[in-house]
């Protein structure tokens, strides 16, 4: 998401200018994503440049309102039509962190499983809070942004739990220091896998 | 142990091991656990690891085979079947995956049932069951049989049911079971304003989503507490760290 997209959606309810946006945009999403004044006029500067906003003369306050021009609507059209794909999403330092302790001399990987469990629950906890705090219908987007960060922390912890699960199948009890070559095929899958999206 | 006396639940050392000799399985190894008012505990782990056996010896169900659990400071251990019974009936409620409504009793029959074994008069114990219903958001359904109830419906009945009169420890086990997800989380919502109200509760959960809910999350394994969560207390650390 870009901040570029948010400005060209509050603008498509109206004109406004660079303060009603902020306040817009951190209302909109609940505070999760703080903007500095800088941002928004750097951001407005831009789409004006390519022609997807349009100023409109100051007001008598010395404020200058935005407008969204056809060429914004159609941009912003396609933002919205288009899945956001999941490669330009940040690697996840978790899925790597894991696969190297499987084959790293020394490392207690359910350790590693459990405090990772720990912070995450410890973060849904959070968040369950802030979502019973916020039912008034006008939260509804900002508890929406919410349950997406619920389900993400979810599936991790779904994930930490699978990881755990295979450890006790396929692991031997006994914490014995790893060969020095990954005898066992998914610990060198997983090192394979690591060095994959390591590359990518 | 010290600093447990507003404890409604009390785990002490506890041990339950299954069977005698070489095929004994030691489902509980030493939990302790103290659980207060207004504090919801989730229990998780993976199966086998003893959430369900806790769950069972903290409701009177099930004894140690060693160690010691107390209900609002009363050692379970010193009651007789009688007692107990009594103190099942008074002081706990239990939500369970599997409802155990009876379908020949209406809603407000059911959640009535409990008073009226325990002695109360039919008009007492109807207005209590009532007064439950009202809390689950169902007082105008009171009069129809489960089989006329959507599947969250009668999961609010049974919850009405474990929160009649005047309990002040919930024991819930899978609570949402099959519920899609937004009946799944009306439920939580009502465990947690009774929480809030004063009673405590333990929650024994597969899903992190539940425990989100709860003060406190322990994690078993093995028969063993392996560790404990508490919230991160802070919004905005939590805020920038979903920034990624």
């Amino acid at each position: 998401m870009s901040i570029r997209h948010g400005l060209l959606a509050l603008l498509e309810r109206g004109q406004m200018y660079g303060y009603q946006l902020r306040a817009a945009f951190e209302e909109s999403t609940g505070s999760t994503w703080p903007l500095n004044i800088g941002q928004v006029y750097t951001t407005l500067s831009r789409l004006e440049r390519d022609g997807l906003v349009r100023p409109l003369p100051e007001s008598e306050a010395g404020q200058r309102p935005y407008e969204i021009t056809d060429a914004g609507r159609a941009d912003l059209t396609l933002w919205f039509t288009t899945p956001v794909s999941r490669t330009d999403r940040p690697r996840d330092e978790l899925a790597i962190k894991l696969a190297l302790a499987l084959t790293t001399p020394g490392v207690d990987v359910r350790s590693v499983v459990q405090a990772q469990r720990s912070a995450t629950i410890r973060a849904l906890q959070e968040l369950t809070r802030l979502k019973y705090g916020s039912d008034r219908p006008q939260d509804l987007p900002w508890r929406l942004v919410l349950d997406s960060m619920v389900f993400q922390a979810e599936a991790e912890v779904r994930w930490l739990d699978h990881c755990e699960t295979s450890l006790v199948r396929h692991q031997p009890s006994d914490p014995a220091p790893p060969p020095p070559l990954p005898a066992d095929a998914d610990a060198s899958h997983a090192a394979r896998w690591a060095g994959e999206e390591a590359r990518r | 142990m010290s600093g447990s006396d507003d404890a409604v639940l009390e785990l002490r050392a506890v041990h339950r091991t299954h069977g005698a000799g070489p095929a004994a399985v030691q489902a509980l190894r030493g939990v302790s656990l103290v659980v207060r008012p207004g504090e919801l505990v989730a229990v998780m782990g993976p199966s086998g690891s003893g959430k369900s056996t806790l769950l069972a010896l903290a409701g009177g169900l099930d004894r140690p085979t060693s160690g010691e659990v107390r209900v609002e400071g009363q050692p379970l251990g010193e009651l007789d079947r009688r007692g107990l019974a009594q103190l099942r009936r008074r002081r706990i409620g239990y939500i369970f995956q599997q409802l155990n409504l009876l379908g020949s009793l209406s809603a407000v029959e059911n959640v009535a049932l409990p008073l009226e074994l325990d002695g109360a008069s039919g008009r007492r114990a109807r207005a209590l069951a009532m007064a439950a219903l009202t809390e689950v958001g169902l007082p105008a359904l009171g009069d129809r049989f489960p089989d006329q109830l959507s599947g969250g419906q009668q999961q609010r009945v049974a919850i009405a049911r474990a929160l009649v009169g005047e309990r002040r420890l919930v024991l819930a086990d899978e609570p949402t079971g099959a519920l899609d997800s937004q009946t799944g989380e009306a439920v939580l919502h009502l465990l947690r304003r009774r929480i809030d109200a004063g009673a405590a509760g333990v929650l024994v959960t597969h899903e992190a989503r539940h425990a989100g809910w709860a003060d406190r999350v322990v994690f078993l394994r093995d028969g063993v507490l392996v560790d404990t969560t508490a919230p991160l207390g802070s919004v905005e650390q939590l805020l920038s760290g979903s920034e990624r």
